[in-house]
């Protein structure tokens, strides 16, 4: 049981019980996006306000499974108030733990652990996020995680489109 | 044929343990647990005697069908042609080498339906009648003729228990040129009235095409007598292999209707400018065939009717009241279970969602007890918004699956709700 336990954290399960920033911004002002995963039907709404090169506010709403849901929470709480720059630092960040692991999974000889370790992602850095990263070895469940990641990313490309 | 019962067994009990050998597949561990396989319905597993068929096929006999005259060739078309009688007979279709047309699978049938009868017959404004039950497979087809060409679409309701609300049904086929109606929810496990909803649409003028996906493999089926027009179903839900489906079609239908898709086998003549399309089923059948799917799908009919299919749906449906009254038993409030309860009009398909945990999350907590469901739409995202629910988590059954099965799934979903509750 111990690759569930390390999937089913309890933080994880913390923030699929009582998830953060839970809701719907009005919007206008702020801008809403819409993800949707395909494969589970899951969907996740982001509202994000952007102000003097902050987003100084966001919520989550949708359904989804523990991961989605959880994800979400903790990336809310993790961008909320911060400088842009440091949100699409902590965005490519994040993709790269999912998606690192998501390349090795491609054949048993792949990188090994040293280059890896190399290319990657300071964990340090991400915080409480570091907990999914049990995820990647159940990659089926990666887009779960990666759906509102997406969605903040999309989002935040559209105002920048909007506003230049 | 090897795994054909004899005759004097007919009315007993399918002894699971023995038919469980035939498959392979069941022979192996997940986890270090022996696997539990319960997604039949999305697609089931193949005996033995099916990858024989398809193997021996390959050693002895390959060739292109309907096109050498030397020795294998002529095989290779008897046995390609074969597959047509025996698959018709197992579905009681009254003229198979005229009535059974070889798709790539259901959702290609359901297509060839929409594309070749459907430009020709239906024009803006004509109403194909659905229901709120139906696959993707028989929704988008119809969803992009009424794009294309302005054919409107209704759906008759699912009622509370999970049964089609035939309580409109006259006012319901107004207007109605085509009726598509799931044989078998994929959801539900609801076996719904064919003959019935057919006699009705029949008297308002409008044909019925069925999808027979999961009636096929795990009911007795008989064209004729469910008086639908049109069934489409595959054979990998059938023990057979993937890359095989069936339509079959009333001959008189079939006949009328043009070409799905262009190419070779499926002409008379071709010139420069203009083209004779061959008679039917191969005017639909354009292309090099799956030739040894359907040597497969032969083998897979005459593994069904060793079995008997009166025999398999007895099976399944005392697995089905077992499982549903186990998990009343084990999980009680803390387990909703979708569709009707047991009875003649429930198949094995049973989706259930447990209380606090996303159909994902229980799927993954099953899988560490090596058992195989599938969460998710189903393709049925307008049942799942009737249902009020995202998702559902599908547990269905074959004739290999037995109460030792069930119990294993109930242990997981015990375990899921203790680790979300």
């Amino acid at each position: 049981m111990s690759d569930l336990e390390e999937l089913y954290r309890e933080i994880i399960l913390d923030h699929y019980r009582s998830p953060r920033n839970r809701g719907e911004l009005p919007s206008p002002p702020a801008h809403r996006v819409e993800g949707f995963n395909p494969l589970c039907g899951d969907e996740v709404v982001v509202t994000l306000e952007v102000d003097g090169g902050k987003l100084v506010d966001i919520k989550i709403g949708g359904t989804g499974c523990s991961i989605s849901q959880s994800s979400a929470s903790l990336m809310s709480g993790a961008v909320k108030g911060q400088p842009l720059e440091d949100v699409h630092r902590l965005i490519r960040t994040f993709k790269s733990m999912m998606s690192i692991h998501e390349a090795s999974l491609g054949g048993e000889n792949g990188t090994d652990d040293e280059d890896r370790e190399a290319e990657a992602v300071d964990l340090d850095k991400l915080g409480e996020l570091a907990a999914l990263q049990g995820v990647v070895k159940f990659p089926v469940r990666i887009k779960c995680a990666t759906l509102s990641w997406n969605a903040l990313d999309q989002g935040l490309r559209e105002l920048e489109t909007a506003g230049s | 044929m090897e795994g054909a019962r004899t005759p004097e067994h007919e009315h007993a009990p399918i002894d699971v343990e023995v038919l469980r050998k035939d498959f392979p597949l069941l022979a192996r561990t997940v986890h270090d647990r022996p696997i539990v396989y319960l997604d039949s319905a999305a697609t089931a597993l193949q005996p033995r005697q099916v990858l024989a068929a398809m193997e021996q096929y390959y050693e002895t006999t390959h060739s292109n069908v309907h096109r050498g005259v030397y020795a294998t060739a002529e095989e290779a078309t008897r046995l390609y042609e074969l597959a047509r009688t025996d698959i018709g007979r197992f579905i009681g279709a009254p003229d198979p080498a005229r009535e059974i047309v070889f798709t790539k699978n259901a959702t290609e049938a359901l297509n060839l339906v929409a594309h070749s009868w459907g430009r020709t017959r239906l024009d803006a404004g004509d109403v194909v009648l659905l229901t709120e039950m139906e696959h993707h497979a028989n929704i988008v087809p119809w969803l992009m003729l009424a794009e294309e060409r302005g054919v409107q679409l209704r759906y008759l309701p699912v009622d509370d228990a999970g049964r089609l609300d035939l309580s409109g049904l006259d006012r319901a086929l107004d207007g109605v040129k085509l009726v598509g109606i799931s044989a078998m929810s994929n959801v539900l496990g609801t076996i719904n009235p064919l003959a019935e909803i057919a006699r009705a649409a029949h008297a308002a003028g409008a044909l019925v095409v069925a999808d027979g996906a999961q009636s096929v493999p795990h009911l007795p089926v008989d064209v004729v007598a469910s008086e639908v027009d049109f069934l489409a179903f595959s054979a990998h839900k059938m023990f057979g292999p993937t890359g095989i489906g069936v339509l079959w079609a009333r001959a008189d239908l079939l006949a009328e209707m043009p070409p799905f898709l262009g190419g070779g086998g499926m002409i008379l003549d071709v010139r420069t400018d203009r083209f004779l399309p061959a008679d039917p089923p191969q005017r639909f059948e354009a292309g090099t065939p799956p030739i040894a799917e359907a040597v497969g799908l032969s083998a897979a009919v005459a593994y069904l009717e060793g079995i008997g299919m009166e025999r398999l749906r007895e099976h399944e449906r005392d697995l089905t009241a077992y499982a549903l009254g186990a998990l009343a038993d084990r999980l009680g409030d803390a387990c909703r279970v979708f569709g009707p309860p047991a009875g003649d009009d429930r198949g094995g398909v049973i989706s259930l969602a447990v209380r606090d945990v996303h159909p994902h999350d229980l799927a993954q907590v099953l899988d560490q007890f090596a058992v195989c469901v599938r969460p998710g739409h189903h393709c049925a995202k307008p049942l799942m918004r009737r249902l009020g629910v995202p998702a559902t988590a599908r547990a269905s059954i074959g004739p290999y699956n037995d109460e030792h099965d069930i119990d294993v799934l109930i242990e997981g979903l015990v375990e899921a709700g203790r680790l979300f509750g």
